[in-house]
């Protein structure tokens, strides 16, 4: 008998260690859902570390109502298939007010349509730990990040004052009020991820497959003709274009990369490839050096 | 279709790889982000648009001159690069078609040993970074102690900046020298030399042109092919419950991650502290039943029998049981910058079990630089040192040496809930034996009621279990004063029983 586990059961092992820490220590923890690829990857992780029981807390998705339409009609099929405990939050203020990229910049919009309405539903429910798809790849920031990441009251991080992680075991204590933020999959890469996917028969977005699609170029990104509230002037310029997108959020902010792959395996040999990283596509990250750290301290994931 | 086939070949490849965790320990100026951002970036897995935000920084504020400067690919948080060092742990990741790598990159300055001790925790191999010029400095030592300290069995021995010393053999020779002499006295098992310049590229991904004299690997090469597996404890069965899984009434499953040993189904395994035994029934995962279950695998085992155990209870095999005491001794490390106090009663987290537990006496602190020993009453941010540790019900341990699971803790501030210290587990305390069981409670006296409220205050929320015995609080309790003797009598009953009194 071999008892070497290999890195994906290793890191699928150390996954489901964190996941069931957090359903030990804290009262009232929640998976924030972003129905991501990340986010699929980490609600198997979950269904893993409580079967052959059911997973004993709710997730939580933030509608910034710019979702792409694929995104939302993927969450809520998925959801009453597999009869997960799921909660659908947005801004109710700011989607009145109709805050959206195209009339109020990306800054304005991820702030208050995400930023605020996580915070805003943390605060409703209670939560005291929220799970998240981070991971520490994906961005010079985030390789620093603590997996039990501690947030203050106003849910702030303090990348200065981090809790000391040693071995594997978490300190989970809070005050009321204060939070933890918890990355099971810190430690995956990208391609951990799409082999993890493949090997799990996950399912995902099918944004993620390349396919032909409306595309406007703006603001230099390769953006989706989702729906008619961009602009006319904007989405008259559409052409009809053999995309994928490599990161899923709201669909004026996502860039869509050109591309033939169908399938996973097209998929990761064309990362393989690469010639731009993950998080490029996704505008919010250029507004100013350091960006997501400076999102990170607001109480951005 | 072939080229999918090739994929697919790949991803298996790729999924079954083992992980290696490395620590790197150097200061800004060894050019230990170098060294890691060459490892990144001659592995091919940079990616380009990384490498255009790179030369863009490089010209803003980097410090390599005409060169690339790596470092900036890795120093993360904006503060940091500003100030041109690494303040924190950082992660890095990297893989070659042999294998997966996790760098946990940390800081050489000395007020950051907290961080380097985070990072080596989790490490199987340490990186440690001499600058060619400088030889064995008392940094070097500081990080091989601490290496040694946290049980890392593999070093490498990364003598860097070759190329400022013209690529010389004697340079080489004696630092390698000087480096065995010192750390002879250290635990490290495997220790391996390799000269380097990170900067040019010399032996890190690429064999060196300017050291014909050096036969051996490659340091990636070595990193690729150097066993670590030993390293896991096969041996000793160690199953500390989780989470005890009840999704109804007819599956009771205990969930933990496998400490140590081998879990195999029909084995005969006991409960402690219960003593209860039966047999493994089933050892449960989502993707089915095992036969058996090996470290770090994380599953769900149920028994034969009914057996009351919850989280923090450990099942292991009958004929070999940890040690199981309320008194430790530990190699312990102060990781808050809080300086610790005395008299508080510490949350203490160890293998999933969770109890209060005091520092009874510090044995002495180590120099970590001279590694001498001398005795101190208290501990500040960075020292290390032994110590006696009480905890309020037993806790099941082995040494760390043995077990880095079960032989491992950290120690809680309950007021802060900031992480105070972390531990070593050596063993059990000496006097463990002895009849008390509890550390004696302290005598507050006091010079009025108000003193005596703070005080009670101030004790109890240090975790401490206080009774007041001031006028007052008699006054409350008693129409008549108890007399001085018998007072006297319950105020030392009290402290032998490990009660705070304020009087």
């Amino acid at each position: 008998m071999n008892y070497n586990l290999s890195n994906l059961k290793e890191l699928e092992a150390e996954a489901i260690h964190i996941i069931r820490e957090v359903a030990a220590e804290f009262e009232n923890p929640v998976m924030l859902y972003s129905i991501g690829k990340d986010s699929s990857v980490m609600v198997r992780l979950a269904e893993k570390a409580f079967a052959p029981g059911k997973v004993p807390f709710p997730l939580m998705h933030i509608d910034s109502k710019w979702k792409f339409k694929e995104m939302v009609e993927f969450r809520d099929h998925y959801a009453k298939e597999n009869n997960w405990d799921l909660i659908v939050e947005y801004n109710k203020e700011g989607f009145e007010q109709g805050i959206g990229p195209f009339t109020h910049g990306s800054k304005v919009h991820t702030d208050v349509m995400k930023t605020q309405a996580l915070l805003a539903a943390l605060d409703k429910y209670g939560f005291d730990a929220a799970f998240g798809g981070a991971r520490r790849d994906e961005e010079k920031s985030r390789a620093k990040e603590r997996i039990f990441s501690f947030r203050n009251e106003f849910h702030q991080w303090d990348p200065k004052n981090q809790r000391p992680e040693l071995w594997s075991i978490y300190n989970t204590k809070v005050h009321k009020g204060e939070s933890i933020r918890v990355f099971p999959i810190s430690n995956w890469t990208e391609l951990d991820i799409w082999n993890y996917i493949r090997l799990e028969n996950i399912p995902i977005v099918p944004l993620y497959f390349a396919k032909k699609r409306p595309i406007v170029n703006w603001n230099g990104a390769l953006i989706l003709v989702d729906d008619d509230r961009m602009p006319k002037d904007i989405a008259e310029k559409a052409e009809m274009q053999m995309v994928r997108f490599r990161t899923l959020g709201c669909y004026p902010l996502t860039g869509a990369v050109e591309s033939e792959a169908t399938t996973i395996e097209e998929i990761v040999e064309e990362m393989m490839t690469v010639t731009v990283s993950e998080r490029t596509t996704r505008v919010i990250d250029f507004d100013q050096d350091g960006s997501m750290e400076e999102k990170k301290k607001e109480g951005y994931f | 279709m072939t080229k999918n086939i090739d994929i697919q070949q790949f991803l298996d490849a790729d999924q079954k790889k083992g992980l290696l965790r490395i620590l790197t320990a150097g200061s800004v100026d060894d050019g230990k982000s170098t060294l890691i951002g060459r490892l990144l970036f001659d592995s091919k897995k940079l990616y380009d648009d990384q490498l255009a935000t790179l030369e863009r920084d490089s010209k803003r504020i980097g410090h390599a001159g005409e060169d690339i400067d790596y470092a900036l690919l890795l120093d993360g948080l904006k503060a940091e690069r500003e100030q041109g060092i690494t303040i924190d742990v950082a992660y890095r990741y990297f893989s070659t078609n042999k294998r997966k790598f996790i760098i946990a990159d940390t800081p050489g300055h000395e007020q950051y040993t907290r961080n380097m001790v985070t990072g080596a925790s989790t490490a199987s191999l340490a990186i440690i970074l001499i600058d060619a010029r400088k030889g064995v400095i008392t940094q070097t030592k500081r990080h091989t102690f601490l290496v040694s300290l946290l049980g890392i069995k593999h070093v490498v021995v990364a003598v860097n900046k070759m190329d400022l010393k013209d690529y010389s053999q004697e340079v080489f020779n004696s630092i390698v020298e000087e480096y065995k002499n010192f750390s002879s006295t250290l635990d490290i098992p495997d220790i391996h030399y390799f000269p380097i310049s990170a900067l040019k590229g010399d032996n890190v991904v690429d064999e060196s042109k300017n050291m014909p004299w050096y036969k051996g690997r490659t340091l990636l090469s070595f990193l690729e092919n150097v066993q670590v597996s030993s390293d896991r404890n096969f041996d000793d069965m160690r199953y500390p419950v989780q989470i005890v899984n009840r999704p109804n009434i007819h599956f009771r499953g205990f969930a933990a991650t496998v400490a140590s040993g081998i879990v195999r189904q029909g084995a005969e395994v006991m409960s402690i502290p219960s003593g209860q035994k039966s047999r493994i029934k089933e050892i449960v995962t989502y993707d089915g039943n095992l036969d058996e279950a090996f470290p770090p695998q994380s599953v769900t085992i149920t028994l034969e029998d009914e057996i009351d155990a919850s989280r923090g209870d450990m099942f292991v095999y009958p004929d070999n049981v940890p040690t199981i005491s309320q008194k430790l001794e530990a190699m312990l490390v102060w990781m808050d910058e809080k300086e610790m106090d005395k008299e508080m009663q510490f949350f203490i987290k160890h293998a999933n079990n969770s109890t209060r537990a005091f520092v009874t006496h510090i044995d002495y602190r180590v120099d970590v630089n001279t590694l001498e020993q001398s005795n101190i009453d208290h501990f500040k941010l960075n020292d290390i040192g032994k110590v006696q540790i009480t905890t309020n019900k037993p806790l099941f341990f082995d040494p760390y040496k043995k077990n880095k699971i079960t032989g491992s803790f950290i120690l809680i501030d309950p007021i802060t809930n900031n992480t105070a210290a972390v531990g070593m587990i050596i063993g059990k305390s000496k006097d463990a034996d002895s009849r008390t069981i509890t550390a004696k409670g302290r005598l507050h006296k006091v010079a009025n009621t108000e003193e005596a409220q703070n005080k009670y205050q101030e004790l109890k929320l240090k975790g401490r279990t206080v009774v007041r015995l001031d006028k007052a609080a008699l006054k409350s309790k008693f129409t008549e004063l108890p007399n001085e003797e018998v007072t006297k009598g319950f105020v030392e009953l009290l402290l032998g029983e490990g009660v705070d009194v304020v009087k």
